[in-house]
């Protein structure tokens, strides 16, 4: 058996908009996700239950079940009842968000609470009030030990949002489905899928690594 | 005596089942250097650190200037500037350079000019003899170095009072003199300040009066000289006997 080159190349144009969508999708998602996950992690420090609890259960509702039922809810049920139609892209990038946020919001919370108690308390000390002791003394500390854990997170949804082929976004996963769906192929387009994401997980993880090396 | 500086009634805390401190009264006059001694447990940091309210009383009232520290949380603020705090730990910003450490609350809770914010710091620095390491980082310093700096830090707010708690605790033997010396200028400019030490030699040397406290209260105060020399608690001779 060889392996067919000519398939690639035939869908060449389609597998590279895909590429596209995939990055466009991950993209937004981690960035809605990161800021979305900011509020929810402070949400889940308070020290008021009526905006712990909700946000406690927010979160052990992503992390408890499964991303693709998720994407499911959030396609079939969530989007049309807000627009009044369905959209697979808009659907894709509020799941990912979604999930993503419950994620990002244990590392902001985890981030955050390793900074010694004792930087908080000079700062007060100094006559800070409490949004500039977290903009100015601890967030600037605690960001850099996130970003580990970021890139980790990042990297998982690089790789989970080839599960939104399964409610028809045009990515890369997609298009590999379809053509394995034409030639009954399956090396071709499967091994072509893992090597684009492979090249797009490693290419953020050198990011992050450069990141965090310069943030020393 | 004219009106205290800071006056403390009735103040009470207790951590569980644990009572820190039990109802202790205070009364500190401007310019007054007041060292509390006592065994560790006995509550005397937890005594200072609610001074500026970095840890809330359960019971009693604490005037700054005759301002209530407990009444309102835009006056917590207000009064915190007025109060300055030296860590045992030093507690310096690690991710900003010395100057930045210093200048910082200047900045944003005072809204001076940055120009004018970085020429009182390099005065202070000046002062507390580190004018050289305006552009290092915290973690290079020495721990006396890092408490000097701790210091001007502090004093950048121009507070009217000054809290240290167990400012000599975390250092080597060596260090211990500069930090000690910084202090003495200050008290001798008339500073007012409340110092948890462990450094005798030093209360009875810069202390203007000296409070003995066990089991969350104040068994004892007096003058240095009569305090050290002559205690006239059981407890007080008992502590002072360990120490030495």
């Amino acid at each position: 058996m060889g392996f067919r080159f000519d398939i690639i190349w035939d869908y060449a144009p389609l597998i590279l908009r895909g590429t596209g969508i995939t990055v466009g999708i991950s993209l937004a998602s981690i960035v809605l996700g990161a800021i979305l996950g900011l509020g929810i992690g402070f949400g889940k420090m308070s020290r008021y239950a009526l905006i712990s609890w909700p946000v406690s259960a927010y979160i052990n509702f992503f992390r408890g079940t499964p991303l693709l039922v998720q994407i499911m809810i959030v396609h079939f049920g969530l989007i049309p009842a807000i627009l009044g139609q369905s959209n697979a892209i808009v659907a894709a990038v509020v799941a990912l968000s979604l999930n993503s946020a419950a994620y990002t919001a244990e590392i902001y919370r985890a981030g955050i609470q390793s900074i010694d108690a004792g930087q908080r308390e000079a700062a007060q000390s100094l006559g800070m009030r409490p949004w500039q002791v977290m903009r100015h003394v601890i967030l600037p500390q605690a960001v850099k030990r996130m970003i580990p854990a970021f890139g980790n997170e990042f990297i998982v949804l690089v790789k989970d949002s080839s599960l939104v082929a399964y409610i028809a976004v045009p990515e890369i996963m997609y298009w590999s489905n379809a053509i394995k769906g034409q030639y009954y192929k399956v090396w071709e387009p499967y091994l072509t899928a893992a090597a684009i994401y492979f090249v797009l997980t490693y290419s953020l993880s050198k990011l992050l690594q450069y990141v965090e090396r310069r943030m020393k | 005596m004219a009106e205290p500086i800071i006056k403390v009634r009735g103040l009470s805390k207790s951590f569980g089942s644990n009572v820190v401190l039990g109802g202790i009264d205070l009364d500190v006059a401007r310019q007054e250097v007041v060292v509390v001694i006592g065994p560790s447990g006995s509550g005397k940091s937890t005594l200072l650190r609610c001074l500026n309210l970095l840890e809330h009383p359960d019971g009693g009232d604490i005037e700054i200037e005759g301002q209530s520290l407990l009444e309102s949380k835009s006056k917590l603020y207000e009064i915190r500037t007025e109060v300055g705090m030296v860590f045992q730990r030093f507690n310096l910003f690690p991710h900003m350079s010395v100057l930045d450490n210093i200048t910082l609350a200047p900045i944003r809770v005072r809204k001076r000019p940055k120009d004018k914010a970085e020429s009182i710091a390099r005065e202070l620095l000046r002062k507390v003899g580190l004018e050289e390491k305006a552009d290092a980082r915290p973690d290079s310093l020495s721990g006396g170095q890092a408490q000097r700096v701790a210091i001007a830090r502090a004093l950048a707010m121009e507070p009217k009072i000054m809290l240290f708690d167990e400012p000599t605790s975390a250092l080597d033997p060596e260090m211990v003199g500069e930090v000690l010396a910084v202090m003495k200028e200050l008290a001798a400019e008339g500073m007012t300040m409340v110092i948890v030490t462990h450094e005798m030699g030093f209360a009875r040397e810069v202390g203007d009066r000296v409070l003995f406290m066990e089991q969350g209260g104040i068994v004892e105060e007096g003058a240095p000289q009569e305090l050290f020399e002559s205690p006239k608690q059981e407890r007080t001779r008992l502590f002072l006997s360990k120490v030495r």
